[in-house]
């Protein structure tokens, strides 16, 4: 497997087609000769500032398949390429540090990232702005709620500045009326910042609500079922009609690939 | 974006930021006040003092009651005038300096070599699987089983004092940043490799802060063990060119059968590892604790 990692910046003025490309990848976990199929054959781009979403019933590897992307994990068989360099990455758990405030969550990153230290502080501000936590720099995690730490956690990935954001559930976790707002806030910051977004949900509403592009995957071992173009103008909300008759179309064709298994 | 103001049922960007701001002030919690002093003292000074009192009570009870002669229980009154006689002589704080500054020493002596020693074990499986049962059992060894051995190496030199308690502190300290280290949760370490955090920068970064609060647990129990070690090695070394540090002065006690004496100096080992663990470690612990959100302020 190759993972091609490039310096964020250095393609310049040469946009690459994709911000992601995933070909025919594939994963297995387990010891040779007992192994058990995770991901197959998946073969996916994401473009330059596309919101696509991946959606799957439980053991579809929708995370093994961003830890690959993330390249957390390698793949047994396939390529990923990332030309916009390591991508960022938001997981369900905010996972900020609890020894930081949440300034300094996001100075760190810019400082792995080889931010000059005059720059940062300035930036983490800006950042935090983007989120709109604008007082909340001095704050320890511990002292915010579900929804802030969520975006603190977001805007450290953006600290990273690379053009591919991999969110594995991040909301998940949340109040319905803080998940929702947080909908509204990643597609302002989505529009804000053209950055490409990969989101990985099991909720159908939610993948509708957020992506340009739904992709289902089947469960055990996880292969690309089905995808569609989400049409619908943003804003959108998550109680719009259109939103509703595609979240029912697509739940039909999850369902259908869930029963497939209680058959075999 | 298009200007969405008009639309029913859209929220426009400034209804957006004050319904975010509205959900933030609403789920946050409001900082704990602080107690007021008067409450302080009643609920955490005042418990420890009326205990020991009870205790002197009692003894002086027993005393009075005349249960064991007083050669061999002596009252309250007669082991405070040990102390008295010690200040008036002006050795009281030499005894405790004497003690105190080779217990400070060789517990600073068990970091330095813990620490590397520990983070070694814990991120290196090899090492781990080699050594680590070792270490544990070490802990396990009381650590005045190494006198004899560091006085046949050593003879009754400082060197003796100190072989012991680093044998004695050194396992603890180390065992406390390996059980650090594997508390950490797993997500921190890939939060780090997602940031860019690769090797040393991600010790630094990630993993020494992250392990800070099991660091401190380890060196906590490594002064106290580094204390109780330095006692018993204090208890039996003795030599005029060593000076007379807290065992010494229990030990010439002992052998003056005075009990007074004995008590004396009980009460001030006792005193000394209280305190410094008072004053010091758990601050400390706590201040870290309580930034992290570990720490629930007790109501």
């Amino acid at each position: 497997m190759a993972l091609a990692l490039d310096k964020p910046g250095s393609d310049g003025g040469t946009e690459t087609e994709f911000a992601v490309r995933l070909d025919h990848v594939s994963k297995s976990f387990g010891r040779p000769g007992k192994q058990q199929l995770v991901l197959d054959d998946i073969s996916l781009d994401v473009a330059p500032g596309e919101f696509v979403t991946l959606i799957g019933a439980s053991g579809c590897g929708k995370s093994t398949l961003l830890n690959l992307t993330a390249g957390l994990d390698a793949a047994s068989a396939g390529t990923i390429a990332v030309p916009g360099g390591r991508p960022a990455l938001m997981f369900q758990e905010h996972a900020l540090f609890p020894w930081l405030t949440a300034g300094r969550n996001i100075e760190l990153a810019l400082r792995l990232r080889g931010v000059p230290k005059n720059e940062r502080g300035p930036e983490a501000e800006r950042l935090l702005t983007l989120v709109r936590l604008t007082g909340a720099y001095g704050k320890r995690v511990h002292e915010l709620s579900g929804g802030m730490r969520q975006r603190v956690a977001l805007a450290r990935a953006l600290a990273q500045d690379s053009r591919l954001l991999l969110m594995d559930e991040p909301f998940a976790a949340l109040d319905a009326i803080t998940r929702d707002v947080l909908h509204e806030e990643l597609t302002r910051i989505w529009n804000e910042t053209g950055v490409s977004v990969l989101f990985v949900t099991h909720n159908v509403r939610e993948a509708v609500r957020l992506a340009q592009r739904v992709i289902l995957l089947s469960s055990r071992p996880g292969r690309i079922v089905h995808e569609w173009r989400v049409g619908i103008d943003q804003p959108r909300r998550i109680e719009d009609a259109e939103v509703s008759a595609l979240s029912v179309e697509i739940t039909e064709r999850l369902r259908e690939e869930i029963r497939r298994h209680g058959q075999q | 974006m298009a200007s969405s103001e008009t639309q029913p049922g859209r929220t426009g960007t400034a209804d957006l930021a004050g319904l975010e701001a509205g959900l933030d002030a609403l789920e946050t919690k409001e900082a704990a006040e602080r107690l007021p002093v008067g409450r302080i003292l009643v609920t955490k000074v005042l418990p420890p003092i009326v205990a020991i009192g009870l205790v002197l009570a009692i003894w002086q009870l027993v005393y009075v009651a005349e249960v064991q002669p007083d050669y061999l229980l002596p009252s309250p009154l007669d082991v405070g005038d040990e102390f008295a006689e010690m200040w008036r002589q002006g050795t009281l704080f030499e005894y405790i300096w004497t003690s105190v500054s080779r217990g400070i020493l060789g517990f600073l002596i068990a970091v330095t070599v813990g620490t590397p020693l520990g983070l070694v074990v814990a991120r290196v499986k090899l090492v781990r699987a080699a050594i680590g049962p070792v270490l544990t059992g070490l802990q396990s060894l009381p650590s005045i089983a190494w006198v004899p051995a560091a006085i046949i190496w050593f003879g009754l030199t400082n060197g003796t004092i100190y072989a012991v308690v680093l044998l004695g502190a050194v396992p603890s300290i180390a065992n406390g940043i390996v059980s650090g280290v594997d508390q950490i949760p797993p997500l921190y370490l890939r939060a780090g490799r997602m940031l860019g955090a690769r090797g040393l920068t991600s010790v630094r970064h990630v993993l020494l802060p992250a392990a800070l609060p099991g660091y401190l647990a380890g060196l906590k129990q490594g002064w106290a063990f580094s204390w109780r070690s330095l006692m018993a090695a204090e208890l039996i070394v003795q030599s005029p060119s060593l000076g007379t540090g807290l065992g010494q002065l229990m030990e010439g006690f002992r052998t003056m059968q005075n009990m007074s004496g004995v008590l004396a100096t009980i009460i001030l080992i006792l005193v000394v590892g209280v305190a410094i663990d008072l004053l010091f470690f758990s601050p400390l612990e706590r201040r870290v604790l309580r930034s992290r959100g570990l720490l629930a302020r007790v109501a």
